[in-house]
């Protein structure tokens, strides 16, 4: 893979956060300006999830095994957009205000499922790094990591729970997110079947 | 020297008398808002450029009316840029470009049910019925924004009393056009078309309920409800149909279509009101649209003459 396309990629990233910032200088959030900013974090932390959960099934089917390189760093754009997400929440929506947002997660379960998605991503921002590899064991790193797919069909439950109406966008995230899970369910079947199959051969082999 | 009397000026053309920020400050002003609540101080308003269009015939012999509040009108630009219009597209920004074309001429008004005569009136014969009154009202959504709006129209009972219904008719029903031809949201099942909303006989008599046809010294815009709609100032948006084709009088409760999508969550009266939470979500306070902070929600939006209407009501089970 050319040396210049992680750097080309990771600006790429960032375009969504300078959107933001372009229209909020040129009057372009609308008459609610929150609340663009808010739907438009929230949409780009749900996609990055996506995006991040991608990377293994599009390295498998496709052989470019270099992708595995790129995965950490969407992973950590999808927390960095859910920051700026909660973010948004916490000071331009709530304005700090503890009681309220305390009010808010305990009664709202769309909220709650948002704070759940959120909470989730956090243990795997902190053990990205390498060390953090070599400290746990890559089994059981690997293990913790999965916790992205809790987070992200968290945080298409979120979703879906606050629309009011028109279910359409939410729920391309969740066929999105449907395909991608599946696809590893699929995957773990197939092997499980290969290992008994095999197994299941070595009897047979020793019976003889 | 010509002295301009207050009178004079259309609300269009008024700009909002606060200090505000050009929205193009957007950002700094946050930074400033954060800063600002943090030493103590807050900045009160963070409001959208002033910069308007002016699209709309202008409507003329425009009187002013006591129900107006004397709170600033949100920008044009907001109320015309930022519609809940789901006949055109659940997408706030959208009905604003899709209702471009829609066609309000020649339309009709179909008035039935329990009245004296059923009869089609032509929706330049209603807006004659009464001369225009400007009628600025705060206007609460559902979501937990809210605009102030300079209307104009005149009281709904002004046509009620010239169509006669009979002393049955106890509701009144108003159905939205349905023309998915014009109307791309109406292409999709998002909720049950049409839309149809309804008001007990003494909510649709009450003075403050406005049948309206413009705003902001012109004619309604397409996004905002052309050519006809009703404006409920003490009821969540919803309740104000827009595009009325049909006004039905009955004996029986008429359903409405946020109640039909969602029981549990849009009553029929849907009356503003801080203390009864939406299922999801607080109703105790608002954003003003073009204020940072969120303001409390009053009981009945404020319109405390409508409160009379409900003596006796348990208005957490009527939501």
């Amino acid at each position: 893979m050319p040396r210049y396309l992680k750097p080309v990629i990771f600006l790429a990233c960032l375009i969504p956060l300078g959107r933001l910032v372009w229209l909020g200088f040129h009057s372009g959030l609308g008459g609610n300006p929150i609340e663009f900013i808010t739907h438009a974090t929230g949409d780009w932390t749900l996609r990055f999830l996506l995006i991040t959960l991608s990377i293994s099934p599009l390295r498998k089917l496709t052989r470019q095994y270099w992708l595995i390189g790129y995965r950490r760093m969407l992973g950590l754009y999808a927390f960095f957009y859910g920051t700026l997400h909660l973010m948004t929440y916490i000071w331009l929506d709530k304005f700090f205000d503890v009681h309220e947002m305390l009010a808010d997660i305990a009664k709202r379960r769309f909220i709650m499922a948002g704070m759940t998605g959120f909470a989730l991503m956090i243990p795997l921002a902190l053990t990205s790094t390498r060390w953090a590899i070599r400290k746990l064991g890559g089994k059981r790193w690997q293990t913790l990591h999965r916790l992205i797919y809790l987070s992200a069909t968290a945080g298409v439950i979120h979703y879906i729970w606050l629309v009011k109406a028109d279910l359409k966008k939410p729920l391309e995230y969740a066929s999105v997110l449907g395909v991608l899970l599946g696809y590893r369910v699929v995957a773990w079947m197939a092997t499980r079947t290969k290992k008994s199959s095999v197994a299941a051969a070595k009897i047979e082999v020793a019976e003889n | 020297m010509l002295i301009k009397k207050a009178e004079d000026i259309r609300s269009s053309e008024i700009t909002p008398k606060s200090l505000y920020l050009n929205r193009r400050k957007f950002l700094a002003g946050m930074a400033m808002a954060g800063a600002a609540a943090a030493g103590g101080a807050g900045v009160r308003e963070i409001v959208s450029p002033s910069t308007r269009v002016l699209a709309g015939t202008k409507i003329d012999g425009i009187k002013k009316s006591p129900f107006s509040t004397t709170e600033t009108a949100t920008p044009y630009k907001d109320v015309t840029n930022y519609n809940n219009y789901y006949e055109f597209s659940t997408e706030k920004d959208e009905p604003a470009k899709l209702a471009v074309n829609f066609r309000t001429r020649p339309w009709k008004v179909k008035i039935d049910g329990l009245v004296d005569k059923k009869q089609e009136l032509d929706v330049d014969t209603i807006i004659k019925m009464a001369p225009p009154e400007e009628r600025i009202y705060r206007h609460r959504c559902v979501e937990g924004w809210s605009i102030v709006v300079p209307w104009i129209g005149f009281s709904l009972s002004e046509l009620i009393k010239r169509v006669n219904p009979t002393s049955k008719a106890t509701f009144v029903e108003f159905t939205t056009i349905f023309d998915p031809g014009q109307m791309p949201g109406q292409r999709r099942q998002v909720l049950d078309w049409p839309y149809v909303e309804g008001l007990r006989m003494d909510e649709a008599m009450h003075p403050l309920a406005l049948l309206c046809f413009g705003m902001y010294g012109e004619e309604l815009p397409n996004q905002d409800g052309a050519p006809l709609r009703i404006v409920l100032p003490w009821k969540y948006g919803f309740k104000s149909a827009k595009a009325i084709v049909r006004i039905r009088f009955t004996e029986k409760q008429p359903l409405n279509t946020w109640n039909i999508s969602a029981p549990q969550e849009y009553g029929f009266y849907s009356n503003v009101n801080p203390n009864v939470d939406h299922p999801r979500w607080s109703q105790a306070k608002e954003r003003r649209l073009g204020e940072f902070f969120k303001r409390p929600t009053l009981m009945f939006n404020g319109y405390d003459q409508v409160a009379s209407l409900y003596s006796g009501m348990d208005l957490k089970k009527n939501f």
